[in-house]
């Protein structure tokens, strides 16, 4: 079980939380600039690092905020929590 | 291949079972081969097998990093079973179940296959709706789901004594799947490589594949492993849960990503339940050994992981979801509980594909991919020997992806 450090209420355990995937850049503006392939790598191709991974993960039963966890996929260490910033 | 049979357990008998041959044998690494696979998990022999059975490739070697069986293939719950949703999928499932039935035969291996039944008990009315599509569409391929009453469920299961209609989730449905099955999963590894052996298919345990190698004209040149560079014109991927991690080593990306399924097995004790018991609602599911211990299996770690132990909180709820139907398993000591890393495309369907760099294949995102051994084996060295799809799994290639045109398939623990 991940005990994950909430930047806005502290440490909480797993149950607290849903996974929401890896990471990924918001989706900008200019979207209609790629081309149909890197767009359809945008939606589909994701971060599958073996070892250390950013992901998204959300306070649904605290805060209710995003998060971006740092993490890596083999031992499950958080390295590093912060709040997802909407870029 | 020295043939199993009663004679042949006798005769050994007299020489207390020291002469038996060896089941596959060890050979040196060539420089070249024909074709290399990678992975020698079920889907990797599987291929090798049908590859030097059916199309006359002899030439191969399968790779693979740890020891045969060390894999998902001896690591998975063995629910064999045909109850799928899409009209893609129904058909390679059924072909696979059928291929199980007579594999014993076919490997000269007993694989204590066990047909069985699986019964999914239904809790809520979404998942009432979804299996009726399925049953609907399943009937058209001549795969059997029949619905069944409430009762008719606890008298064929009759330590189900939870989901009664005071409990948060009653059970208001059932349905019947008679081709649901369960066998041996060390015994497909062995049976397939014993096989694959005896047609001169080399295997090599011990041998992990660090990258892909490609040609300057953007063709495969082979793979690069622990024990040297190995070259081949054909080099197939069949790693289960690890396939990005090579595919990344020449620049191809995949919709694929990892994830850790777990199972947990109780002490033995005398039969009790002689059908696979789904119940998709609360996320857990299990069946009886012949040996008489209940394997237990339940929801993905939620994260992407590529470890293979158990997470603490999939135990907890998976245990607590049994209890829940089956109060009377408190008493019941686990013994045992491991993990095993596998991949999933975003529709949750297999990927059995050519790739873009010429040469290159791979057979990937087998979430529930035990049951489909022998059809992906079958098929992938169909596409392999011939360089064409076969006709069950044109659907399944990574040309679906190009025009997001997803095979959603809801399975049994995906979140899909
Ligand atoms: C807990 C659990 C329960 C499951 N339950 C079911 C079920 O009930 N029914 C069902 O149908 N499916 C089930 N599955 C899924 C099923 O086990 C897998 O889909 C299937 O076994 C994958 O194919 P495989 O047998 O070829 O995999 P594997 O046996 O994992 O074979 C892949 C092999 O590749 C090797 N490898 C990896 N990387 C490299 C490398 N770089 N170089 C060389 N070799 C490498 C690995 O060591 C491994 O032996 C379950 C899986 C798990 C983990
Ligand atoms: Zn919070």
């Amino acid at each position: 079980m991940l005990i994950i450090d909430c930047p806005f209420c502290g440490p909480r355990d797993e149950r607290e939380f849903e996974y929401c995937g890896p990471y990924r850049k918001s989706r900008s503006d200019n979207m209609d600039d790629l081309s149909a392939s890197d767009f359809i790598e945008y939606l589909i191709v994701p971060e599958n690092p073996e070892g250390v991974g950013r992901e998204f993960w959300w306070h649904k039963r605290g805060c209710g905020e995003w998060l971006l966890v740092v993490r890596d996929t083999k031992t499950h260490q958080i390295l590093s929590t912060a709040e997802a910033d909407a870029e | 291949m020295q043939k199993y049979s009663l004679y042949s357990l006798v005769r050994n008998s007299f020489t207390r079972h020291r002469n038996w041959s060896p089941a596959w044998i060890n050979h040196d690494l060539k420089k070249s081969y024909d074709v290399i696979i990678i992975g020698g998990g079920g889907h990797g022999l599987a291929t090798a097998y049908y590859l030097a059975k059916g199309y006359g490739v002899t030439n191969i070697a399968v790779l693979e990093r740890g020891w045969l069986g060390g894999g998902n293939v001896a690591r998975n719950t063995v629910t064999i079973r045909s109850n799928y949703l899409r009209q893609e999928s129904i058909p390679f499932f059924i072909k696979s179940v059928e291929m199980y039935e007579g594999l014993s035969n076919e490997l000269n291996f007993n694989l204590m296959h066990s047909r069985r039944s699986m019964i999914d008990i239904i809790q809520t009315y979404p998942k009432l709706r979804e299996i009726t599509r399925k049953m609907y569409t399943m009937d058209i391929f001549g795969s059997t789901y029949k619905p069944i009453s409430v009762s008719e469920i606890r008298r064929r299961i009759p330590t189900l004594t939870g989901g009664g209609k005071d409990s948060r989730l009653p059970i208001i449905a059932g349905m019947v799947h008679p081709e649901g099955a369960v066998n041996r999963h060390d015994a497909v590894a062995w049976g397939y490589a014993r096989a694959a052996s005896s047609l001169g298919v080399e295997i090599h345990q011990n041998t992990k594949v660090n990258s892909l190698l490609k040609n300057d004209d953007g063709t495969i040149r082979g793979v690069s492993t622990v024990k040297g560079e190995i070259w081949a014109d054909r080099v197939a991927v069949a790693v289960s849960g690890h396939t990005t991690q090579l595919t990344d080593t020449v620049g191809l990306r995949l919709p694929l990503r990892s994830f850790n399924l777990s199972a947990f097995v109780s002490e033995p004790v005398k039969p009790m339940i002689d059908v696979v018991v789904n119940c998709p609602d609360l996320g857990v599911y299990l069946s009886q050994t012949a040996k008489g211990e209940l394997v237990i299996g339940g929801a993905p770690d939620p994260g992407q992981s590529f470890r293979r132990g158990t997470n603490q909180l999939v135990f907890e709820r998976t245990v607590g979801a049994m209890l829940e139907l089956f109060p009377s398993f408190k008493k019941l000591k686990l013994l045992r509980q491991w993990g095993g890393t596998v991949d999933i495309a975003p529709d949750a369907s297999p990927i059995i594909s050519e790739t873009e760099i010429p040469g290159l294949y791979i057979t990937a995102g087998w979430w529930g991919g035990y049951k489909a051994i022998p059809a992906g084996g079958l098929t992938f060295a169909n596409l392999i020997a011939t360089n064409t799809p076969h006709q069950l799994t044109k659907s399944f290639t990574l040309d679906r992806f190009k025009t997001l045109d997803y095979i959603l398939e809801p399975g049994t623990t995906t979140r899909v």
